[in-house]
């Protein structure tokens, strides 16, 4: 590992010589003049809104606030096709803004809370946005039809205008505005048959890339207040310690420091631009109180997650009789672990401050505007009322920006500033200091009979982010994300047991992370069944094939891949294909990879072809798009991904030492979308599920190693030397 | 100390010490915040800006090294015919997702077509792997730049 050790930014600054549609971004304040958007600020008074998604005005310019946050997955432009579809708007003309926070209003109605994640946003939203669309469409009807004293039913909505036919007359919903305030709101708005969609289901172009494309969009990182100065931290490099000294005196002889903030958890330097804060933090010297996980290493965790997964778990399902089903055919036992990962969003965490007296504003990009907004008021001492967040597009959440940590530790540095503030993290802050994916343990039993797997017990192990990230949510012992896609797994099996182990490392937090528990489980399932598959001297696909008929949606979808693939078609030596078979995110997903293993045991991904149902396929560019990126993300997981611990000390730092798949390492990846008329489900998360088993069981295929762990062992699959 | 620099046609006076990296000057002090900052060592590509056409990581580049030559950044890129190219076929072909690293992987296209105006894969894994996609919009980016080299 080539960590940072005598790895010199000042060394490589020597060495690198040679070397139509924008968003409101609710900016109160004159910012710096290059990077002010576009948009002016809308005022909502006067304006018709039927409610917290739709407003329209008397122009005619219609806005649709977004509940969720954009953070790459095109939820925006889904988002806004379905509250268009049924308000008939002209999709062409809508304009889009982020949602202030607001449990209330924008609450996610699966979770409760205004959270952006598990791939939740269109399957959850999906009722109340039509709804929301189809009661403002039906009250701009009323409005038209009582100025022509007609019956509503007499008149069809297109393109922002109410028409009559039978007297071709027509109004445009900004003539409309005024009059569709006074209607009172449906009580059961009338949905549009599917049928007569004309933007559900099509590849429509996002709202929000233009602007990427061109630097103008406004991203966390990217605020600029009045009088701002910028600020970096140093948390202590063993988790959990704290500041005993700091000797300032070097820092502040760095031209352009400021200020030098000394908290408890936490040293900050603010300076005239990043470059004189970050200068100043490595001038800065501090004493640190490393406390109680000074001597924890990765040996010590795993050691620790083993024995745990030695125990009795809580049942989180059980079907028939699975003691007795175990000594029915041939048993067969498996564990598989995964390690800790870091985010390592491209965007580093970061939050702007401007505090002013009762009242704090926060410029960042969150999953969870109002949790930034609980966090900022506590640290500020203000009323959570007195506290504006300001959300942006989002450099990458993955799970990261469920947190509310940067926030919290942003306000407190402010608090001793008396300017605004920008606190940027460093690179090598953020990737030792995440909420790190948990590492877990999963022991699988089960006994085969006649090509058909008889019984199944399966038991999860690893750290509990639902009870600390959403404590009621966790009841009688298991954590539902946890064993998600394990109580559910799609074959026909009879008898079933699935359990869980609570077991917190010392010492580090968890988070989500993208793919979140599935991610975890599908790996663990969809390996063992290739293995069980082999011991039955079976195709795996067809294996899964014979167990699937309760899950119909699956085995169409497994069906599809395996054409689509060319499976079964003759491959060179150490080249395999492997497949993943998943019911995730309530989206059926088959995935085959094809990859070589050379001699030395590094891998090459050769390609990669998936086939997903997902319901109704709102935008099918970005189903496709999510898909692409997810299994890079997985992929990229399953080769290098490991976040290790020695000394209490994350020992990764930068992407120099963290590793990322990169365009050169990218196989043609293929995405078929099976038509459905189904629900919609998720799809974020799904990739970053699919990718790793897929690999796990090409690799399986071309070298007949059972890998058993990720990151991917080069040495347990290189070719031996006699 | 000050430098003059010349950044997308017009000269600005900074006053900085000279071993800032160029990155910073641009995002904070000239607040053309389109340029990223993603890893600070050269691994990302973020930052990537142009110096005379070439492409250059921008976080490792001190000011006082630049001098007269002409700097280009994503603002002003499209203002060049291969920039505007690339532009269009990543709007074209959806490229973009959270869109942090776009920046960076545009002004590396197109420094790589300006160049060489039909690459082939070897080429385009030469001139991008430099870059990183946390997204991972590798496949729509090798599509997109085809696209440009008319191969697509």
């Amino acid at each position: 590992m080539n960590q940072q050790a005598g790895f010199s930014r000042r060394g490589l600054l020597k060495t690198s010589l040679a070397g139509g549609f924008v968003l409101a971004f609710h900016w109160p304040v004159k910012a710096a003049p290059v990077n002010e958007p576009e948009q002016p600020p809308d005022h909502p008074e006067g304006q018709f809104a039927a409610n917290a998604f739709i407003r329209i005005d008397k122009t005619g310019k219609i806005t649709l606030v977004m509940p969720q946050a954009e953070m790459g997955q095109g939820v925006y432009t889904a988002i806004a096709m379905i509250l268009a579809e049924e308000l008939d708007a002209d999709f062409s003309k809508v304009r889009l803004e982020h949602s202030p926070p607001s449990d209330k209003l924008y609450g996610n109605p699966l979770f409760g809370v205004q959270v952006t994640g598990n791939s939740n946003s269109i399957r959850a939203f999906w009722d109340k946005l039509r709804a929301a669309g189809a009661a403002a469409r039906m009250m701009l009807i009323e409005a038209a039809a009582q100025q022509w004293q007609v019956e509503p039913t007499s008149c069809t909505a297109a393109d922002s205008k109410v028409l009559h036919a039978a007297s071709n007359r027509t109004l445009s919903y900004g003539d409309l505005a005024d009059a569709a305030a006074k209607v009172p709101v449906p009580e059961k708005p009338e949905l549009k048959d599917p049928k007569t969609f004309k933007l559900i289901g099509k590849p429509l172009k996002r709202f929000d890339t233009p602007n990427k494309s061109d630097g103008k969009t406004i991203y966390g990182i990217d605020a600029m207040v009045p009088d701002m100065k910028f600020a970096t931290l140093a948390q202590c490099p063993v988790l959990g310690g704290k500041v005993k000294h700091a000797d300032d005196s070097a820092a502040k002889k760095v031209p352009g420091v400021r200020q030098v903030v000394v908290l408890d958890d936490l040293v900050a330097v603010v300076g005239d631009h990043m470059w004189a804060a970050w200068q100043g933090l490595d001038a800065l010297n501090v004493t640190w109180d490393e406390g109680p996980n000074a001597k924890i290493s990765s040996t010590d965790i795993w050691n620790e997650l083993r024995a745990a997964s030695g125990k009795d778990g809580a049942v989180a399902k059980s079907e028939g009789d699975v003691a007795k089903g175990l000594t029915q055919g041939e048993r067969f036992d498996a564990d598989y672990e995964l390690p800790f990962l870091a985010h390592a969003t491209l965007e580093p965490q970061n939050c702007t401050v401007r505090l002013t007296p009762g009242a704090c504003e926060i410029w960042t990009g969150t999953q969870v505007q109002t949790r930034a907004q609980e966090y900022a008021a506590k640290a500020a001492g203000v009323p959570i009322d007195k506290v504006t967040v300001y959300n942006h597009y989002i450099g990458g959440g993955f799970g990261r920006r469920l947190e509310a940590d940067m926030v919290g530790s942003a306000v407190r540095i402010a608090k001793e500033v008396s300017t605004p503030v920008k606190v940027v993290w460093t690179r090598e802050e953020d990737m030792q200091h995440d909420v790190y994916r948990p590492a877990y343990r999963d022991t699988i039993s089960a006994s085969l009979s006649n090509g058909k797997i008889v019984a199944w017990k399966y038991k999860v192990t690893g750290s509990s982010v639902l009870a600390r990230w959403l404590p009621p949510a966790f009841q009688n012992g298991i954590d539902g994300d946890a064993v998600d896609s394990a109580v559910d797994m799609p074959y026909d099996i009879a008898n079933k047991r699935v359990e869980y182990v609570r077991a917190e490392p010392t010492g580090l937090t968890t988070g989500f992370w993208r793919g979140v528990g599935p991610n975890n489980n599908v790996f663990a399932i969809e390996s063992f069944m290739d293995e069980l598959a082999r011991k039955a001297k079976m195709d795996p696909i067809a294996f899964r094939l014979g167990m699937l008929d309760g899950t119909p949606r699956l085995k169409a979808a497994l069906k599809v891949v395996a054409e689509k693939s060319g499976w079964g078609s003759p491959l060179p030596a150490r080249v395999g294909r492997g497949v993943c078979a998943q019911p995730s995110f309530g989206s059926f997903i088959a995935t085959v990879v094809e990859a070589e293993v050379d001699d030395v045991g590094a891998v090459h991904l050769r390609r990669i072809t998936c086939a997903v149902d997902t319901g109704i396929a709102v935008n099918p560019d970005t189903i496709a798009a999510q898909l692409q990126g997810g299994l890079i993300f997985g992929l990229t997981a399953a080769l290098w991904g490991e976040v290790t611990i020695e000394k209490g000390r994350v020992q990764q730092s930068n992407f120099n030492n963290y590793r990322m798949l990169r365009i050169d390492e990218t196989p043609p990846i293929e995405v078929h979308i099976i038509e459905s008329g189904e629900h919609p489900g998720g799809i974020g998360e799904t990739g970053a599920t699919a990718g790793p088993p897929a690999l796990r069981n090409a690799i399986y295929a071309a070298t007949g190693v059972p890998l058993r762990r990720l990151p991917i062992d080069r040495a347990a699959i290189a070719v031996k030397k006699a | 100390m000050t430098f003059p620099i010349k950044v997308n046609g017009t000269t600005h006076t900074v006053d900085v010490e000279g071993d800032t990296p160029l990155l910073w000057v641009l995002r904070d002090v000239l607040g053309l915040t389109g340029t990223k900052y993603g890893c600070g060592i050269a691994q990302c590509g973020a930052c990537t800006v142009h110096i005379d056409g070439d492409p250059v990581r921008s976080c490792l580049l001190p000011v006082a090294s630049i001098g007269e030559r002409a700097i280009t950044t994503i603002e002003g890129i499209g203002a060049t015919q291969a920039g505007a190219s690339v532009q269009k076929a990543w709007l074209d072909l959806e490229v973009i997702q959270c869109g942090y690293c776009q920046s960076g992987q545009i002004m590396s296209a197109t420094a790589l077509l300006a160049k060489n105006p039909h690459p082939d894969d070897a080429d385009i894994d030469a001139a991008m792997a430099g870059n990183i996609c946390r997204c991972g919009t590798y496949v729509r980016i090798r599509e997109a730049i085809k696209r440009v080299g008319g191969e697509a």
